[in-house]
């Protein structure tokens, strides 16, 4: 299974993760975890994904998350676990 | 989650905010099994022969940038030093720099290094010849880059060479005076050049190297700042401490960027160069991690020390986040690149003297320093020797990348673009008649070799 991990930021507001997920959905994406906090008012979400069988491939669903992101004023980036694992695991 | 929240909100941050980045992903390519019996022919292989080998590179890295989420800011080729292949006439040399120019476009990558003569002791008809051709080919080119070692603490300085150098950086800058003496940008004067080195402009390909390899170039000066600014007022150890375990994770990027590239594209991985490469952007800058660390200005006494111990915390950091690890490795302090170095340099707190002895301490030397065009070809030459000297006696590579702007005097600022920013002009410590140094530099032949060259 590869895994990508989603990380949104930026401040809440009803519908984040209605959007993100439904996009995720259409893609063929499962999503494994999630993790969301809210601490004066700036929502820090991160969410484990499936994306072994992107439907689409990967860099155009990493696009329109960003831009999608983009329109609701958040900073939303879909990569890999690996960049993660590498930096914060030995 | 196998990583925690805070994990992976640090390592976005990095990226997105403090300019992390891979600063390149560089090729290396052996062109030694290039030559022919005549120069057309040599050009037609050395063509052939990069534009399969780096075909899809460029295509690699951009697709491994997408799903690490990491800029990949450039791909590059650097090639067998040029003069190992190279025709024993300067026309010849010229022919060979455009071919490596049209493959540079072919495989759509930004700079081509290797462009060089490696002549600490001595020098070749072919070196020669390429030697004299650098300010025609760097001319008649945008991306190639050229580079002449001039020294190593094996083999002493070849002051020849150095003199010689002095004239090619000033016949190089008059030939592009309308853009500040750009093409000096291309070219610089090493010594104990390195073999692997990913960064241009002295990157190559060296001949103890395999066919074709990938080498990385990590950057990092925005998250290593931001990391400190959390401990100011500490003491050092606990300063070093940061500094190690950021340069730790900004190297484990790049050694996964490494690795994936290399699996990709079916080609040895060689090394991962520990640098701090900074940009011209606000945020990337090597000066304000030394301002931040208390010095206040980038300059003032203190820097020197400031700068030893960020080169060697970004060392030991890296070390062990690497297989394995090569280049240059540690702190660059280009002038025109570093938007902090700029600033020290027109508030006049940083002279060439000064950068001088910061480079006894860090991984290059006087680097994209611009100074008056009426700078004399003898005063550069013995700014590349005093260099070459450090370099030389530490055992360290050392590196002169000078643009003698024509027309430009103290105070003027030089307009490159892109990652090569912008220059201050620079004085220069030039005295007239028998008060220069050209008695010095007209002496020829070459500087011994130091006592640190009899390790055996």
């Amino acid at each position: 299974m590869i895994k990508g991990v989603l990380t949104v930021i930026g401040k809440d507001r009803v519908g984040i993760i209605a959007a993100l997920s439904r996009i995720l959905a259409e893609a063929n994406c499962n999503i494994l975890d999630i993790s969301q906090t809210t601490m004066d008012d700036i929502f820090t979400m991160t969410m484990l994904v499936d994306v072994t069988d992107v439907k689409g491939g990967f860099g155009p669903l990493a696009e329109t998350l960003k831009k999608v992101g983009d329109d609701m004023g958040l900073r939303v980036q879909l990569c890999h676990v690996d960049i993660f694992n590498a930096m914060h695991k030995i | 989650m196998f990583i925690s929240t805070d994990e992976i909100i640090q390592t976005v941050t990095m990226i997105q905010q403090e300019h992390l980045d891979i600063r390149t992903v560089t090729m290396g390519v052996n062109l030694l099994s290039c030559v022919r019996s005549d120069i057309d022919a040599t050009c037609n292989a050395v063509y052939d022969k990069i534009s399969s080998c780096a075909s899809r590179l460029v295509e690699v890295c951009r697709q491994i940038e997408i799903e690490l989420g990491i800029p990949i800011v450039n791909k590059r080729v650097s090639v067998t030093p040029v003069g190992l292949i190279a025709p024993e006439d300067p026309e010849g040399c010229v022919k060979l720099a455009v071919t490596l120019e049209r493959a540079a476009t072919a495989v759509g990558i930004n700079f081509l290094g290797g462009f060089s003569a490696l002549v600490h002791k001595g020098t070749t008809p072919s070196e020669r010849a390429l030697i004299s051709s650098i300010p025609d080919a760097l001319n008649a080119t945008s991306k190639v880059c050229a580079s002449v070692n001039v020294a190593t603490t094996k083999a002493g300085i070849n002051m020849d060479a150095v003199r010689e150098m002095g004239f090619v950086i000033k016949r190089a800058s008059e030939l592009s005076a309308s853009s500040g003496g750009s093409n000096c940008a291309r070219l610089v004067v090493l010594c104990n050049a390195p073999e692997d080195n990913p960064f241009m402009a002295g990157a190559f390909h060296g001949v103890g190297e395999p066919d074709c390899v990938i080498n990385v170039g990590v950057s990092g000066p925005g998250a290593v700042k931001c990391a400190i600014e959390h401990v100011r007022g500490e003491n050092f150890t606990v300063l070093a401490e940061t500094v190690k375990k950021t340069a730790f994770k900004i190297t484990r990027a790049g050694q996964l960027v490494a690795e994936l590239a290399s699996s990709r594209l079916g080609v040895p991985a060689g090394i991962v160069d520990l640098s701090l490469a900074p940009t011209p952007a606000v945020g990337d800058s090597v000066a304000r991690i030394i301002e931040e660390m208390g010095v206040g200005r980038c300059g003032a006494p203190g820097t020197t020390a400031a700068l030893a111990l960020l080169n060697d915390a970004v060392k030991k950091g890296g070390l062990m986040a690497s297989s394995h690890v090569g280049g240059l490795s540690g702190a660059f302090i280009p002038v025109s690149e570093d938007e902090g170095m700029i600033d020290a340099v027109r508030r006049g707190s940083l002279c060439i003297e000064k950068l001088e002895a910061m480079t006894c301490v860090c991984s290059v030397g006087l680097d994209m320093i611009v100074v008056p065009g009426d700078t004399e070809a003898h005063t550069i030459s013995a700014i590349i020797a005093d260099e070459a000297a450090v370099g030389m006696v530490n055992s360290k590579t050392t590196a002169v990348r000078i643009i003698p702007a024509p027309g430009k005097v103290v105070g003027d600022t030089v307009e490159f673009g892109g990652l090569l920013g912008s220059g201050p002009v620079m004085s220069v410590r030039q005295y007239e008649g028998s008060d220069s140094s050209k008695a010095f530099v007209d002496r020829g032949g070459r500087i011994p070799a130091p006592m640190q060259s009899l390790k055996n």
